[in-house]
């Protein structure tokens, strides 16, 4: 990280110059010998953080940045400097092993970085250098070496390709691994290079590496003897970026421009925004408090420690003096290091070992969700993921849930259902009795059994198998990518549906949407079969078994701003045809009005059904225009400055006055289960919105009566971004009004940051809800990183969302049990655990406090020093983490059937202040208990039956037998799910209680300077009145407990539900049921 | 504020090794296992009026008797206490606690008397209670050497913790520190005045008040312990002692660190006030009982000052039962949440009858 940083720095410093240039294979040409070649970073990758040698101080000091460290490391200093009561080893053994473990993991985390990084440091690769192939490890290839890289390795760095072993000078790239795209993408060689690349003498201008991984702006120089350097535009599709696999093609060479820290992968490795769950912020809440309750029980002890002194004779009777250093210390500086040694007496209060625990049960815990069957999809054989383990308390807060349609409501299996040409409808009605000729079913409209034109629909079905990216697999690859697509689940995407269609659709096509080869698919249902594009033609077999051969001149990419693509071919006959297909709001004011009305109709009714609907224009041009439009394209594509927004608005340019040929639907299917999925979570009390592209409300409006809502992204960019700024918060409340008054907000055609923008929206609003994301592409991250949990599915649209998400589950019917269930449970085990901590300590302080009013506030410890340090580290730490590990208190059967339970812990209902105080007033009442009953027991300290008595040691000891037993047995009677473990531990603990007492005061320990305890623990145990009494208040603690739970019970069975979720059946339940 | 920073995340932009069994677990089945699949068999208790009734009556109807028993054996524990400190001129030792000086070599010495109302079966014990005596100010607390008490005199120096009373006159003090320095050094005699007026002295046993283990383990003479003299050569006996450690007691077994009543001193009370076994008067023959009813005199040879902190000093005598010394507190208590709980039960078996049993919901526990 500092390496990066200052190599940035430096990078910044010495470079400011725009734009790097790198001689190709450092050949030093005859006219560009004035370029000193620069010096660039190496291949390196360096992911992790430290080094064998400043493993320790930079670790050390990064731990010690935490805040609750540095509490814990300044309370140990002050225990090594000022005089204080307990020794600095209580406080140090606690943070010595929370700082050791921290470490340990971090150095195995960063072991296992390096280990990566060597990997792809080391990683062989072919140089060509002088003619030769040389084999180097990665990390040594410089910028300007000619690499050669083979068919599916990994690129080792950003390289511009040279030459490609297919003929049409192609290859194909999967960024799977980058952007979690996993359609294969097409990267075209630099046009006019020499085939013999050592003889190849040409410079490359490229802009200063940056993060965005589909831009690149470049020019090449190629200077060929004694002429004039010819220039070549570089664009995005000649990078071939490291991370990226070469796919479909058996080698390529490329040079590389940007390597180690600065490709664009290592730019792009950037932390994701931190998120933190309610629980914590409560944590954070309470340790305030606590904080408060510490410093407010130093003051007290100190001020009333002057005011006891100021007594005569009480500050240094005869039989006590002071040590002449003692003497001579300033009274204000005493008074100061009074008040830090109170402050030490009390720190346990905030225990360390809280955190270590709370660390421990959310990364054990985890482990529950991806060892959980239920999430196993045989299909992808794989489970759901756990990427963050902070967050699972989260999962059983949420309130709002936010739904990616496209692959997560639906499987993301696009089938053709129908098209329209010219207003009338064809609906494809059974793929195996229909394969050629348009079947003409009944359409609402009143033009039944009617068809359009031929010659339209032909123009229809030819602008389908035109206009499009997808790509036909090569035959020879077929078999085996089909193998690929069934297990890996990632790769054969393109092929997708290609097992449920009958068999003479079985060509291999790849596109970058399933849409895409839907639409193919569909056209080829009709008669018109898409056989492939060869170097630049495309080829198309018709009706008539014919192949016609179009030449593709340009394609115009799709992107999500224009939401439309177009193609320009040259049929034959030499006409020059514009194809163009959209989203109907972007296509439709883009052609004849006149045209619009028909298809308006079709389009609208299939997007009701939820179908994805395109529109399908075209437009003749003219050879003049064509050469206008191409002169355009071509000046834009060259430019280094601005590419994007001249190419943009050529592209606006180009599409213009189309005329409309009709409308095509294809449907996507739900997910398995998703409408069941939406409707426990709606009796959950959450709330769904998914700003997906297109409404899928026909899958559960028809189960419940709700008010749904429906807005577009065009709308809602108005409501977000309104013209004028007084109207943007009424716009904003009232659209989260509505909102909030729906059951379900349907958001069609967002843009990716629209819908993060409704997430932030909700996020803010008021009460701050709980907001979840669920989705499955590179569109969805934006939002899964806004909400407060990101969910991905392993769908089929890549990696990018699972890996951008906090949780990734196989399908969406996943969610229910990671809500309902895991998250529930979650929330519950780490509320109790959070607030038992609280409790533990404070009945642990409190008769450490009260004690000081008895013995001259003089801190003296109430426990021994063994005890304070072991109370939180063994005798009471497992019991609690087993419980907030397995902890049912509700089985999962029933928390999945009965939704509504998921509404008693909603808005952290565990942790708000009533919750807490309650836990923190049966802390006080535990601890005056234990102290004022020893308290009144030692009225006479004769306990023994031989007349022997007991001193402060053994006062301390049995408060604390009463303590430890206590809070043990408040936790067993907390659980509710009693395993093994559970009896294990907690009958474990007390026994080891009992038996590290017998072994710490049966034996005088020679590294000990005092041996305060011995043998007071048996003594404790020999007198009877000692046993009776820590029968007595334990009883008595545990007591109201008891006849809490039982009268809350008896007065009314659903107390729960009445008492914890009164506040949601006021505002909630009325709301979104 | 705290664990906002605290939790384990990497704060700057590194790419995170993957959670939980990340990548292990692609495409492989989650094992089937109780454990992993929270299907444990567990044990699912629920509280309801149902199962606590029967708990609180049990709880009433054990702990009622335990707080009678308790109740009784306290009322009929003897006790008797007598404060001898001399803050009344009226006092006896009035005389005594005024003109204290450290360095008088003339021990004062005061009688009281005070009569018996009852007789005192068994053994009886006698204590000495200090008041507004802070023997668990942590400075005190601290001021011992251990190791030095267990006959480690070492290289004759004593822990720092012994501060200011770790060296006198550049030699070490023995035994060191504000413990053994403070060491409660009046003398208490106890005798019977006989009604035909002869004065019987009543023979206390210095030995048993101790912790055995303290005696024999934790406390030791240096050396065999045969000749303390000689081993305590090169120390100097502590500031305010009138003699050194090795002249506590003529016995050998009970003199030097070994010394009772200078172990039962150096186990620091609990509270401010508190009282310290002092002697044992063992009941000789089981026909007489230990102390008769009537009047005794206490001579006490006044050495140890309290006034000056306002303190107070008495002399107890009790017997002893199973349960120790006397202390009614014990069984009021049993005697309160016995009732308590008994009265509990009978309220909730009357609710659990009026509302019979729709206890099926499930719960949580906040």
């Amino acid at each position: 990280m500092l390496r990066r940083r200052i190599n940035r720095l430096l990078g910044r410093d010495e470079r400011r110059a725009d734009s790097r240039t790198i001689n190709v294979g450092h050949r030093t040409g005859t006219s560009n010998e004035a370029i000193i070649p620069a010096k660039f970073c190496d291949n390196r990758i360096v992911s992790a953080k430290y080094t064998v040698w400043n493993f320790l101080p930079k670790n050390l000091f990064e731990q010690f940045r935490r805040i609750a460290n540095f509490y814990f490391l300044i309370i140990f200093l002050v225990q090594v400097i000022v005089d204080t009561p307990t020794s600095p080893v209580t406080s140090g053994i606690p943070l010595f092993f929370v700082i050791t473990v921290t470490a340990i993991k971090q150095g195995y985390e960063d072991w296992l970085r390096h280990k990566a990084d060597n990997e792809v440091n080391k990683y062989p690769v072919t140089v060509l250098e002088d003619g030769l192939r040389i084999r180097k490890e990665s990390e040594k290839i410089k910028v300007g070496d000619v690499v050669e890289v083979e068919e599916d390795e990994t690129f080792p760095c950003d390289l511009i390709l040279l030459q490609s072993c297919r003929d049409d000078d192609t290859c194909f790239v999967t960024t799977a691994s980058l952007d979690g795209e996993s359609n294969h993408k097409t990267h075209y060689t630099v046009p006019d290079i020499e085939k013999d690349l050592d003889s190849l003498n040409a410079t490359i201008e490229c802009e200063q590496p940056q993060p965005d991984l589909y831009k690149f702006v470049g020019r090449m120089h190629l200077y060929t003897n004694n002429q004039d350097p010819a220039v070549r535009s570089l664009g995005p599709e000649n990078l071939l970026l490291k991370g990226a696999t070469l796919k479909n093609t058996q080698r390529i060479f490329g040079v590389a421009v940007y390597t180690g820290m600065e490709t664009k992968m290592a730019l792009n490795y950037q932390g994701k925004s931190q998120k933190r769950s309610a629980v914590e912020k409560s944590i954070n809440a309470f340790l305030l408090v606590y904080l408060c309750i510490l410093v407010s029980k130093a003051l007290v002890c100190t001020t009333l420690k002057y005011v006891w002194q100021g007594k005569p004779g009480q500050d240094e009777p005869w039989y006590n003096e002071k040590t002449q250093k003692e003497k001579d210390t300033n009274l204000y500086l005493k008074m100061f290091t009074d008040f830090l040694s109170f402050m030490v007496l009390f720190n346990f209060i905030i225990p360390v070992s809280m955190y270590v625990t709370v660390e421990m049960q959310k990364f054990l815990g985890s482990y529950f969700i991806t060892w959980d069957q239920d999430f196993f999809d045989p299909e992808i054989e794989e489970g759901a993921l756990v990427n963050t383990s902070d967050l699972n308390e989260e999962l059983g807060q949420v309130e709002y849930v936010f739904t990616d349609k496209t692959g997560t409501l639906t499987q993301n299996n696009m089938e053709f259902i129908e098209c329209c040409i010219d207003g009338f409808q064809y609906r494809y009605q059974d793929a195996n009795s229909e394969v050629d000729g348009p079947c003409v079913t009944d359409g609402p409209l009143n033009k039944l059994q009617q068809k359009a034109g031929r010659e339209r629909e032909e123009l229809f079905l030819r602008a389908l198998c035109l206009c499009h990216t997808v790509q036909v697999k090569e035959s020879t690859e077929r078999s085996q990518d089909q193998v690929d697509g069934l297990t890996d689940g990632v790769d054969g995407l393109g092929v997708d549906g290609e097992g449920i269609h009958p068999p003479q659709e079985q060509i291999g096509l790849i596109a970058s949407s399933p849409d895409e080869v839907a639409l193919v698919k569909g056209a080829m249902r009709y008669g018109f079969t898409f056989l492939g594009l060869e170097s630049k033609t495309m080829k198309i077999r018709n009706r008539n078994n014919d192949v016609e051969m179009y030449e593709l001149l340009h394609v115009l990419n799709f992107d999500p701003v224009r939401r439309r693509m177009s193609v320009i071919v040259r049929a034959k006959s030499g006409d020059t045809i514009l194809f163009c297909k959209g989203a109907d709001s972007s296509i439709f004011p883009r052609v004849r009005q006149e045209e619009v009305e028909n298809i308006r109709m079709h389009v609208e009714r299939n997007a009701k059904e939820g179908y994805r609907t395109l529109c399908v224009a075209y437009k003749c041009l003219s050879a003049e225009e064509y050469n206008q439009a191409d002169k355009g394209l071509k000046e834009a594509r060259l430019a280094l400055q601005d590419r994007e927004e001249r190419l943009m608005a050529v592209y606006n340019q180009l599409e213009t006055g189309m005329s409309l040929i009709g409308a095509t639907a294809v449907e996507d299917r739900l997910q398995e289960e998703a409408a069941e999925t939406m409707e426990a979570l709606q009796g959950a009390g959450m709330k769904d919105a998914p700003p997906a592209k297109a409404g899928v409300t026909r899958s559960w409006s028809s189960s419940n009566q709700d008010f749904g809502f429906i807005i577009d992204g065009a709308t809602l960019s108005m409501v977000l971004n309104p013209s004028t700024e007084s109207n943007a918060k009424l716009y904003k409340s009232l659209f989260l009004q509505i909102c909030q008054n729906c059951t379900a907000v349907l958001c069609c055609r967002m843009a990716p940051l629209q819908k993060a923008q409704i997430v932030k929206m909700v996020k803010n609003s008021k009460g701050s809800p709980i907001t979840l994301s669920i989705g499955d592409g590179a569109n969805d991250v934006s939002m899964i990183l806004e909400a407060h949990v990101g969910i991905g599915i392993k769908g089929k649209e890549g990696r990018q969302a699972v890996r951008n998400s906090d949780y990734a589950i196989p399908k969406l019917m996943h969610l229910k049990k990671l809500l309902l269930a895991h998250g529930h449970l979650y929330y519950v085990r780490i509320a109790h655990l959070v607030q038992y901590f609280f409790y533990k300590n404070l009945c642990f302080i409190l008769p450490q406090f009260l004690y000081q009013f008895f013995c001259g506030y003089s801190q003296q410890p109430l426990y021994g020093a063994v005890y304070l340090t072991m109370y939180n580290i063994c005798f009471t730490s497992m019991p609690i983490l087993a419980y907030s590990l397995l902890e049912q208190h509700i089985c999962i059967q029933d928390l999945l059937d009965n939704a509504t339970l998921y509404r008693v812990i909603a808005k952290n209902a565990m942790l708000r202040w009533r919750p807490f105080l309650y836990w923190t007033l049966l802390g006080v009442f535990h601890g005056l208990l234990f102290f004022f009953g020893v308290r009144f027991l030692f009225s006479n300290p004769a306990l023994q039956d031989n007349g022997q008595v007991f001193g402060n040691w053994s006062y301390g000891t049995i408060v604390f037998t009463v303590l430890v037993l206590t809070v043990t047995l408040k936790l067993a009677l907390d659980t509710r799910h009693w395993t093994w473990i559970n009896h294990f531990v907690i009958w474990g603990s007390l026994a080891f209680y009992v038996f590290f007492s017998f072994l710490w005061g049966g034996t005088i320990w020679p590294f000990l300077s005092q041996q305060r305890l011995y043998f007071v623990f048996a003594n404790m145990l020999s007198s009877v009145s000692a046993w009776l009494v820590i029968i007595l208040l334990v009883l008595l603690s545990l007591l109201p407990e008891i006849l809490l739970v039982v009268f809350r019970k008896t007065h009314s069975p659903n107390t729960r539900q009445l008492s914890d979720g009164r506040l949601l059946q006021t505002s909630r339940i009325n709301q979104f049921l | 504020m705290m664990a906002s920073s605290y939790s384990a995340k990497d704060e700057d932009g590194h790419i995170t090794v993957t959670g939980p069994g990340g990548a292990a677990l692609r495409s492989k089945k989650p094992e089937n296992t109780a454990f992993k699949q929270q299907r444990l068999p567990a044990w699912q208790p629920i509280l309801t009026a149902g199962t606590v009734l029967p708990a609180f009556f049990i709880i009433g109807l054990i702990f009622i008797p335990i707080g009678i028993g308790l109740f009784v054996t306290s009322n009929n524990i003897r006790e008797f206490e007598i404060d001898y400190t001399g803050v009344d001129e009226s006092s006896p030792c009035f005389n005594c606690s005024q003109n204290f000086s450290w360095n008088s070599t003339q021990p004062c010495t005061c009688s009281i008397p005070f009569s018996l109302e009852q007789s005192y079966e068994n053994n009886v014990f006698m204590y000495y209670g200090l008041s507004n005596f802070y023997q668990n100010h942590r400075r005190y607390v601290k001021s011992r050497d251990d190791s030095q008490l267990n006959g480690h005199l070492g290289s004759l120096k004593p822990s720092k913790e012994c501060e200011p009373y770790a060296k006198h006159e550049n030699k070490p003090i023995a035994p060191c520190g504000a413990i053994a320095n403070s060491m409660f050094n009046d003398t208490l005699e106890l005798f019977y005045n006989d009604p035909n007026g002869t004065k019987i002295l009543i023979p206390l046993r210095a030995t048993g008040i101790a912790w055995w283990t303290d005696k024999h383990v934790k406390f030791g003479n240096p050396g065999d312990g045969l000749n303390l003299t000689a081993e305590f050569q090169g120390t100097t006996k502590p500031v305010n002692w009138r003699k050194p450690v090795y002249e506590l007691d003529s016995d050998p077994l009970n003199n030097g660190f070994i010394n009772e009543d200078f172990i039962v001193w150096m186990r620091t009370a609990a509270l401010p006030t508190f009282r310290k076994l002092y002697r044992i008067i063992s009941r000789k023959d089981n026909m007489v009982p230990t102390l008769l009813r009537g009047n005794y005199t206490l001579e006490v040879v006044y050495n140890y000052p309290v006034r000056s902190f306002e303190g107070r000093k008495r002399m107890i005598l009790s017997t002893i039962s199973w349960m120790g010394g006397k202390n009614p507190f014990l069984g009021i208590a049993y005697i309160t949440v016995g009732s308590v709980c008994f009265f509990l039960g009978v309220v909730l078996l009357l609710i659990h009858h009026k509302y019979g049993n729709r206890n099926n919901s499930a719960d949580i526990s906040n």
